[in-house]
């Protein structure tokens, strides 16, 4: 067995089996993180939530996808074919593509690579296409208007995104998530995490987060009263399930992210009880269910309050953190807090 | 063939395809996308050389946003492509000049690049030694270290180009209402409110 394992079918055959492995876990949360998003918000509004389909409703994403799957495909007269069946497969792909290098344990990763946080970004700045062919290949207005917010507000955070991830970098010395992740093991569990010496931009990465990932407060792109749905307006079926799975795809990843470069991934928060992949999924749990608290408790921002707040306060806030993460990381402020190299990189 | 070899050419083949196809097709959009295509293939390739760096740069830089605001452009304006290709004919011979002067450039370039006699101890005394350094320390020990101050240059000239744009672009109109957001969350009820007591009968 280790044999084969070794000659090239054998590499590609555990490759293929490692990605099976990897798009199965991510599939099978996404339909129970749809189904708990869905009840904390009916929770919070003292509704019941889905409760018909299995027992409390567990199943009814699973429903949900099946009747998506089997009802019929609409393409607009005037839409532009080609380009408006690829949109979702785009949005889809990429979401999907994202997960590769998250690691879930130390060593449990698809691909360990050296630039994964920038892997991370580019990837996720493709994301951006599905919405923006998707709303101009549908030839009608409101898919388009939905598509240009998404794509101003897409970009706009990711800048701030990209600079909050600087800081991190420079503070373990790596751009390999594992890496990033071991730089957090210390003595004192929970308090040798990123979060601590990172914290304002903690907050900064989450709240870009929900606008990067076009989730509620920041959900102009689809705001129902205004644009019917955005840029999914015209879809149907399959691609629109293909769309809804991206964006939870990307919601999940997001909680992956904040999990992984500010909350120790998969380390114990408490010292001596081992680490391990369970304590990298709760933390992405809870932190999806941060998400879905969001969506329940705020208001829908105006989209020049949006704007503003992204290049106004955002962006100098995070370059500000950059150059002070770099000072401190450069002086070994606070007993080394900034400055991990010698367990990161 | 090795794998190597065949994602080589699977990436050569794209990238030139979503080149050509840039130029040739006829609605704009698909031809940014096209350009994309090139992009991403290019960025393959560099994977390939083991400059993963760069090519995520180049992802990020002109697939993430320059690609972007070219599509926004294409998108929003609205001029009729057709006819602009109809003149098509006109500009071909000064196009092809500029494609065989960069041509031309390129490969003596390039062509010096590989076979002058100091070339490769010239390089090699530049560059770190890669089987010892990771290629995005490399880099970084280059740019930050060794070639600090021209690096800095270069950053101060984007940034005069950058304010020179915006000094260019931005002009004031007068006649617009702006919100001042302190403004308006400073206000305060007994300034922006005036109880008046009416009268029945007499009105304001």
């Amino acid at each position: 067995m280790a044999e084969f394992l070794a000659t090239p079918l054998g590499i590609f055959v555990l490759i293929f089996a490692q990605v099976l492995a990897i798009i199965a876990f991510v599939m099978i949360s996404l339909l129970f993180l749809v189904w708990g998003d869905r009840k904390i918000w009916a929770a919070v509004q003292m509704r019941k939530g889905p409760n018909v389909v299995g027992a409390y409703g567990l199943l009814q994403s699973v429903a949900d996808a099946l009747k998506y799957v089997v009802k019929e495909v609409v393409i607009p007269a005037g839409a532009d074919k080609p380009l408006f069946v690829l949109a979702p497969m785009i949005a889809f792909v990429m979401s999907m593509l994202t997960w590769a290098v998250l690691p879930f344990n130390d060593g449990w990763v698809l691909s360990d690579l050296n630039v994964a946080v920038l892997y991370v970004f580019a990837i996720g700045g493709l994301e951006v296409y599905g919405v923006i062919i998707g709303g101009w290949a549908s030839n009608s207005k409101y898919p388009f208007l939905g598509a240009m917010r998404s794509a101003a507000q897409m970009i706009s955070y990711e800048v701030s995104i990209g600079l909050i991830l600087i800081g991190v970098i420079i503070s373990t010395g790596s751009m390999n998530f594992s890496d990033i992740v071991r730089a957090q093991d210390g003595n004192y569990g929970f308090f040798s995490w990123y979060w601590l010496p990172h914290l304002p931009m903690v907050f900064l990465f989450f709240i870009s987060a929900l606008a990067e990932t076009n989730r509620p407060p920041f959900d102009l792109p689809e705001a129902e009263s205004e644009l019917v749905a955005g840029y999914q307006v015209e879809y149907s079926a399959t691609m629109f399930l293909l769309f809804m799975a991206g964006e939870y795809l990307a919601i999940f990843m997001m909680c992956g992210l904040i999990s992984v470069l500010f909350f120790g991934g998969w380390l114990s928060p408490i010292p001596g009880l081992p680490d391990g992949v369970l304590w990298m999924f709760g933390k992405m749990v809870f932190f999806f269910f941060i998400f879905a608290m969001v969506k329940a408790i705020t208001p829908r921002y105006r989209y020049d309050q949006l704007m503003r707040i992204g290049w106004k306060v955002f962006l100098p806030l995070s370059l500000a953190w950059v150059v002070f993460v770099a000072f401190m990381a450069h002086f070994g402020a606070f007993g080394g807090a900034y400055a991990r190299w010698a367990v990161g990189g | 063939m090795g794998v190597a070899d065949f994602a080589f050419y699977i990436f050569a083949i794209s990238a030139v395809i979503g080149g050509l196809f840039t130029v040739v097709s006829k609605n704009p959009v698909h031809s940014v996308l096209w350009l994309i295509l090139a992009f991403l293939s290019s960025a393959g390739l560099f994977v390939l050389l083991g400059a993963e760096f760069v090519a995520m740069l180049l992802v990020i830089v002109y697939v993430g946003a320059v690609a972007v605001l070219f599509m926004f452009v294409v998108m929003m304006i609205d001029v009729d492509f057709a006819e602009l290709r109809g003149q098509m004919a006109k500009y071909v011979p000064i196009a092809l000049l500029i494609g065989v002067v960069l041509l031309l450039e390129l490969s003596l370039a390039f062509g010096v690049w590989q076979v002058s006699e100091n070339a490769e101890a010239v390089r090699r005394a530049v560059a770190p030694d890669m089987t010892e350094v990771h290629n995005t320390t490399a880099l970084g020990q280059l740019i930050y270290d060794k070639y600090i101050y021209l690096f800095q240059t270069a950053g101060l000239i984007l940034l005069v180009a950058m304010i020179g744009a915006i000094v260019l672009t931005l002009r004031h109109r007068v006649n617009i209402k702006r919100q001042n957001v302190m403004a308006q969350m400073h206000r305060d009820p007994a300034k922006a409110m005036e109880v008046i007591d009416v009268k029945p009968g007499q009105g304001l």
